[in-house]
């Protein structure tokens, strides 16, 4: 058995083993882990991101309004989150408030991106570690002993729920769409709000849709994830890593910048009211000049040094206050702390909130058990904001560029904390920074030489058989990287 | 339209599909339907018979996973369809089960055992720049492969290669101006290292799944479909966005939406790229038929070749 709980101790255990796995597959992009085993558990980690496009330089010189569709790109999974913090960091250097309608509209776009996101990832890219495929490709091969702990009903349960939510997934990509014009990459969300004035029968069609993937969360994700907790249990005691948690903020409900999912740290036991000034990013460890590290995103440079000896990814490394802080539906549920689902009070107590699943949360299961409640609360929100949607109000307004200016955009992807910075000369871009939800989780080890979010949480990961370390990725995927 | 019909009997012809499914697939997604349509139910039976275990690579370089999310949105046969009855998707990063060595030795083992014979799927741009460092897409025996060294080792042995997106075709965003990377396309690379392989290039930021699945079935079924200079299938990129816009009568009189919130009129002031792009969304429309970019903002032309750099500023009249 390869769980958190070894039964017996492995040959040899006595000494270190590196394991290096590469690809890390079942994530958007590229990645290696390296591991350090001794005593059948994992003692150091490594990180490595192995590919650069290089974002910030292609900017350089655009016109400004050309960010929010060139940022898009960066991830198919998650494009209206880029979509949007670029917005709104255009917003703020171009000076424009946009309108109730129009930040009803990015929210319902983001919204159903949130959802489907959040099922793409635990049916299609995280399953497949607890439940068995069909013995065909792409499922086989797989791991020899691969610790899949189902009965065969429950197998076929997680199968089946598996291809359901293939049919979920395009149903909120529609949603997109009704607003954002296709999906992957919108055409919908600009600087100024959004271009598609939501008319009664696109929030009809919207709504008819949304109504179903309501249903499939309650009724299919989140006790599913509840039920994995059985059979994985040792799953909730790994995995803990620094436990400092980030937060930008997402899904405006005003004008004012108050947000659904709040801004905030938490930081060694502490909760901190977020302040972007103390991001700072380090390069001592990844393929950028030297000379470039420590910079605030507002300052930031990006040059690339593929060749640096020192360094072992082309992920920078931020720390807030100095510190690392993982990202992600964890991180904004644990600063937010909704109440929990059905399926969670059933679990943790009638009005139970998030913070009542106490140190289970920080493990590898809990970053699902998060995920699949904060699908629940993005849903619930969805829903008032169909009744807020105003049918014909005018969702943009105005924009001219401005010869010089700059604007900072603060919001969440899917899989975490996002910063757009955006520097305005000449009515161009000279510089734009970009400090997205992956680089938070995934980066290499800081100037101090303290490891990222992700390679500290897989110290103490059990890995008992080093030929089959099946819990390093399930530990990498629960991030959602 | 007298040389579009010629083009219709020609593909019909050489294709073997009957006239009545050509047309539904040429006329896209008129009635909510995608080309997949044109190839179910008995086309998938056919599949299923003969083709159920053709064997697909897919690839990834730098890319964003759009495409392979994209695709994902096929409509019929379902996804679920097309990857358990219609190929054999042996190797694809984002989907397979498997991971490290076990996912690389998969990998290699089909491309020796079905030399000649099974597909190469290649999503994302190729970057040549620092001897391939910028994209590492695996190890094996300690050693690390780029993405130059896999597209062309696994090129080379593939029957055919599908470029998905325009990044694998063309380069796309990763070459745009202002790269360090030394981004290229599938053919770009072919070319330097003489690599003979054909290769369908089926771009789009993302790809539409229509184009994926009907360029698969085709090359399965009947060959490689007709291409055009671009090398993509001319059933799909063979009409001028612009010629056929729904709006074009708006352009005729004079109406021309003044915002990109305006639900009226032609889009060529603020921007819209249809005139110099060749794609068929016009009729096929995406995400089941619901919306496409110009209804709702701009086309800003990303299946042509220069992407973005040729239609970028996006928001300034052409």
């Amino acid at each position: 058995m390869a769980g958190c709980k070894p039964q017996s101790e492995p040959a040899g255990s006595g000494k270190k083993i590196k394991i290096a796995i590469d690809p890390i597959t079942r994530i958007e992009g590229h990645l290696k882990a390296e591991v350090e085993v001794k005593g059948g558990v994992v003692v150091d980690a490594k990180i490595y991101g192995g590919m650069y496009r290089g974002f910030e330089q292609i900017l350089t010189g655009r016109d400004p309004r050309d960010a929010p569709q060139i940022t898009q790109r960066i991830c198919g999974v998650c494009p209206t989150a880029h979509a949007q913090a670029s917005s709104l960091a255009l917003d703020d250097a171009f000076g424009v408030k946009v309108t109730d309608n129009g930040r009803i509209a990015r929210n319902l776009i983001l919204g159903a991106n949130f959802l489907q996101s959040h099922i793409l990832h635990f049916y299609h890219l995280a399953a497949l570690d607890y439940v068995n495929g069909p013995d065909v490709a792409p499922f086989i091969p797989r791991y020899e002993n691969n610790d899949v702990r189902l009965d065969k009903a429950t197998n076929a349960v997680g199968v089946n729920q598996y291809l359901e939510a293939l049919e979920m997934r395009k149903i909120c990509h529609e949603m997109v769409a009704l607003l954002g014009g296709k999906m992957p990459h919108v055409q919908g969300v600009v600087v100024g709000g959004a271009t598609e004035i939501p008319t009664a029968k696109i929030l009809n069609e919207y709504a008819k849709r949304f109504k179903v993937i309501k249903k499939f969360v309650e009724e299919k994700y989140l006790p599913l994830v509840y039920l994995l907790a059985g059979p994985y249990g040792d799953l909730l005691k790994c995995g803990v890593g620094h436990k400092n948690c980030i937060a930008f903020g997402v899904f405006p409900l005003d004008a004012a910048g108050n947000t659904l999912l709040k801004a905030g740290a938490y930081t060694d036991g502490k909760f901190s009211s977020f302040d972007p000034d103390k991001i700072k990013e380090d390069v001592k460890h990844s393929f950028f000049k030297d000379s470039t590290t420590g910079l605030n995103p507002k300052v930031g440079k990006t040059l690339t040094d593929p060749e640096k000896s020192t360094a072992y990814s082309f992920i920078k490394s931020p720390r807030y206050d100095g510190k690392p802080h993982e990202a992600g539906p964890l991180a904004r549920v644990w600063i937010t702390n909704p109440a929990l689902s059905k399926a969670g009070q059933a679990v943790f107590g009638t009005n139970a909130k998030v913070r009542d699943i106490g140190d289970a949360a920080f493990s590898i299961l809990g970053r699902h058990v998060a995920r699949a409640e904060e699908t629940l609360v993005v849903a619930n929100a969805v829903e008032q904001w169909l009744q807020e949607a105003k049918p014909g109000k005018e969702t943009l307004v105005p924009a001219e560029i401005p010869k010089s200016a700059e604007g900072l955009g603060l919001s969440e992807a899917p899989r975490g904390a996002l910063l757009h910075y955006v520097d305005i000369k000449n009515s161009v871009i000279s510089n734009y920074q970009i400090t997205s939800a992956t680089i938070w989780n995934a980066n290499p080890r800081d100037d101090k030489g303290i490891r990222g979010p992700m390679e500290e949480a897989l110290v103490g990961v059990p890995v008992p058989d080093p030929k089959n370390p099946v819990n390093v990725g399930r530990l990498i995927r629960s991030f959602d990287p | 339209m007298k040389d579009e019909l010629k083009l219709h009997k020609k593909q019909q012809e050489k294709s073997g599909v009957s006239r009545r499914d050509f047309l539904k697939t040429l006329t896209g997604t008129a009635a909510g339907i995608g080309i997949s349509q044109v190839f179910n139910p008995a086309v998938v039976a056919a599949l299923e018979a003969g083709l159920k275990n053709h064997p697909v690579l897919w690839i990834q370089g730098q890319g964003c996973s759009g495409c392979s999310v994209s695709l994902l949105n096929n409509v019929e046969p379902t996804i679920a369809d097309v990857l358990l009855k219609v190929i054999s998707l042996q190797y694809h990063p984002t989907v397979m089960a498997s991971e490290g060595e076990t996912a690389l030795e998969n990998l290699y083992k089909i491309a020796k055992q079905e030399k000649g014979r099974f597909s190469l799927v290649v999503e994302g741009a190729i970057p040549t720049a620092a001897k391939g460092k910028y994209c590492i897409c695996g190890e094996l025996g300690h050693k690390e492969i780029t993405m130059v060294d896999m597209t062309k080792e696994l090129g080379e042995m593939a029957g055919s290669v599908l470029a998905v997106g325009t990044c694998a075709a063309y380069g796309g965003i990763p070459a745009a101006k202002g790269s360090v990377t030394g981004a290229v396309g599938v053919t770009e690379l072919f070319k330097k290292y003489g690599i003979k392989t054909p290769v369908v290039n089926i771009p789009g930021c993302p790809i539409h799944p229509d184009w994926v699945v009907g360029s698969i079935v085709h090359l399965l079924t009947k060959g490689i479909p007709e291409l055009d200079a671009d090398g993509r299938p001319v059933i799909f990129f063979g009409e001028n966005i612009h010629e056929n816009c729904p709006r074009l009568d708006a352009l005729d009189n004079d109406i021309m939406s003044k915002t990109l919130s305006d639900p009226e009129g032609c889009r060529m002031d603020l921007g819209c790229a249809g005139p110099d792009t060749y794609a068929d969304c016009y009729k096929r429309k995406w995400n089941t038929g619901i919306n496409w970019c110009v209804d709702n903002a701009v086309c800003i032309g990303c299946v042509e070749p220069g992407f973005p750099d040729s239609s970028s500023p996006f928001y300034v009249a052409k």
